[in-house]
């Protein structure tokens, strides 16, 4: 039987991290993600989880364990934030470009300096392109729900990459909601165990990995990662719907739409400041404006399709990011959803707004005013592109 | 790591993607007559291409680079460097 449990999001994380049975886990502390590590090795002390758990020396060792074992053929897991993910860049890349489905959390933490230890997604999407799947969490439900999500992502031979599950550091990491966990045999039908047919290292059969390799293969081998991360799409919004039949709750997949069919203009925001942007929408109802949401899950792989088809027609378009985009002087989702709607018939006024660096709230009023900023762009009456919400700028 | 027919990333079963041979200026020659079959040459070889067979040892010549420590290595001076001539 599933059970109701108030979880802050970093347990919720060791729940999701536990039921998907990983028969490794290594990893270091870094806050705000010590407590999912934590939590993970209570659960193999006190024998709930039958796994090994490393404790290494950094976090490039943390990743670099978690290679031998999944080239042996384990399910593996671990979790990173800000300045580890930073130290772990090196195998960081090396595990997408090996192909190898490794589901680890990033429990998104601003990037120094300044120094600062709170909330901000500038770690995780500094390396988005370094080959991986990347979702990012609302809530702490769906951070348990996700992981499980994730490895049957990751495993699908279709696909064959890791999966990051992002979550707000503080926002979802250290606040309690009631979660419902799984029952395991559910769990385990849901997501049998990993039976790699790809690759297992083995001393009986020998195999080359990362041979010296010239240009053309290596070539080669990123086209067909390039194309992994194509068929993901199809992959992650699949697996969302499985999971709705198993266990009565899905998130969408790629993205989850809110009051969006008859918006006129939308809001688009990554992470935690979703819950927010909900109750932002529903006031802004109330008062007749015409205003939906689009949460965005998946930014690796990107949803471009379905922005395209989402926002077309619309009024204008709002997108709140938490990180910057450094050159472009943007937010990195909103240069991306610029890209993405290049030469579309109909395409809505789109403006930025930057808000919650390091910790700072991204309130209702900011929401509010970002709202009124998108409605005056369909007039075209565009002041700035970008807004910094919170500060004052010139 | 093979889908199908092909490698989906740089790991897998009896992948050698670089000949090292290919860049090899001289080659050892085995005189399978004054072969003693010590194996040093199997020993000392930085590439590990020296192959086994019934009563001598010789070089697989897709990877030696042609360094000629075998040739130095070999106590019953079985071993001769060649040089390579292209046709």
């Amino acid at each position: 039987m599933s059970e109701i449990k108030v979880l802050n999001g970093n347990k919720a994380g060791a729940y999701g991290a536990m039921l998907s049975r990983p028969a490794v886990v290594a990893a270091y502390p870094i806050t705000p993600q010590s407590p999912l590590v934590e939590y993970i090795s209570q659960f193999v002390a006190d024998g709930f989880l039958d796994a090994s758990m490393v404790e290494v020396e950094s976090e490039h060792s943390a990743l670099s364990v978690l290679h031998g074992a999944s080239l042996a053929g384990s399910r593996v897991f671990t979790g990173t934030a800000s300045q580890g993910l930073a130290l772990m860049y090196e195998p960081y890349i090396r595990t997408s470009t090996l192909r190898l489905p490794i589901v680890m959390c990033i429990v998104n933490r601003e990037v120094i300096s300044p120094q600062s230890v709170w909330g901000g997604q500038q770690d995780s999407f500094t390396v988005r392109d370094a080959g991986w799947i990347q979702l990012y969490m609302e809530t702490n439900q769906e951070i348990l729900d996700t992981i499980i999500m994730a490895y049957k992502i990751a495993e699908n031979p279709e696909v064959l990459l890791p999966v990051n599950v992002c979550y707000d550091g503080f926002y979802l990491s250290h606040m309690s909601e009631p979660v419902e966990i799984p029952d395991q045999e559910k769990v385990d039908q849901f997501l049998p165990l990993y039976t790699p047919t790809h690759v297992k290292l083995d001393p009986e059969i020998p195999m080359s990995v990362d041979p010296l390799t010239p240009g053309d293969l290596l070539m080669e081998y990123r086209y067909k990662h390039v194309e992994a991360l194509q068929r993901a799409k199809r992959v992650i919004d699949k697996v969302d719907t499985e999971f709705g039949e198993f266990f009565g709750r899905s998130y969408g997949g790629m993205v989850e739409k809110y009051r969006l069919d008859d918006a006129d203009y939308v809001l688009i925001t990554t992470g935690s400041v979703s819950g927010t942007a909900r109750v932002a929408v529903d006031r802004a109802r109330d008062e007749g404006i015409q205003v939906g949401l689009i949460k965005l899950r998946a930014l690796r792989p990107f949803p471009r399709e379905i922005f395209r088809a989402s926002l077309e027609g619309k009024a204008a378009v709002g997108v709140i990011d938490r990180q910057v985009c450094f050159g472009w002087g943007t937010g990195i989702v909103y240069m991306e959803l610029r890209a993405a709607l290049r030469d579309l018939k109909d395409a809505p006024p789109t403006v930025g707004f930057i808000d919650g660096l390091g910790g700072a709230d991204i309130t209702l009023d900011h929401l509010q005013r970002a709202i009124d900023i998108t409605q005056q762009a369909s007039t075209g009456k565009i002041e700035r592109e970008i807004t910094w919400l919170g500060i004052e700028v010139d | 790591m093979k889908l199908g027919k092909e490698y989906v990333g740089p790991i897998g079963k009896e992948m050698y993607v670089v000949n090292t041979g290919d860049w090899r200026y001289q080659r050892p020659v085995t005189n399978r007559g004054k072969c003693v079959k010590c194996g040093r040459c199997w020993l000392n070889c930085p590439t590990q291409c020296i192959r086994e067979y019934d009563s001598y040892f010789e070089a697989d010549l897709s990877y030696c680079k042609g360094c000629g420590i075998c040739a130095s290595e070999c106590p019953a001076h079985a071993i001769s460097m060649v040089e390579e001539v292209r046709e």
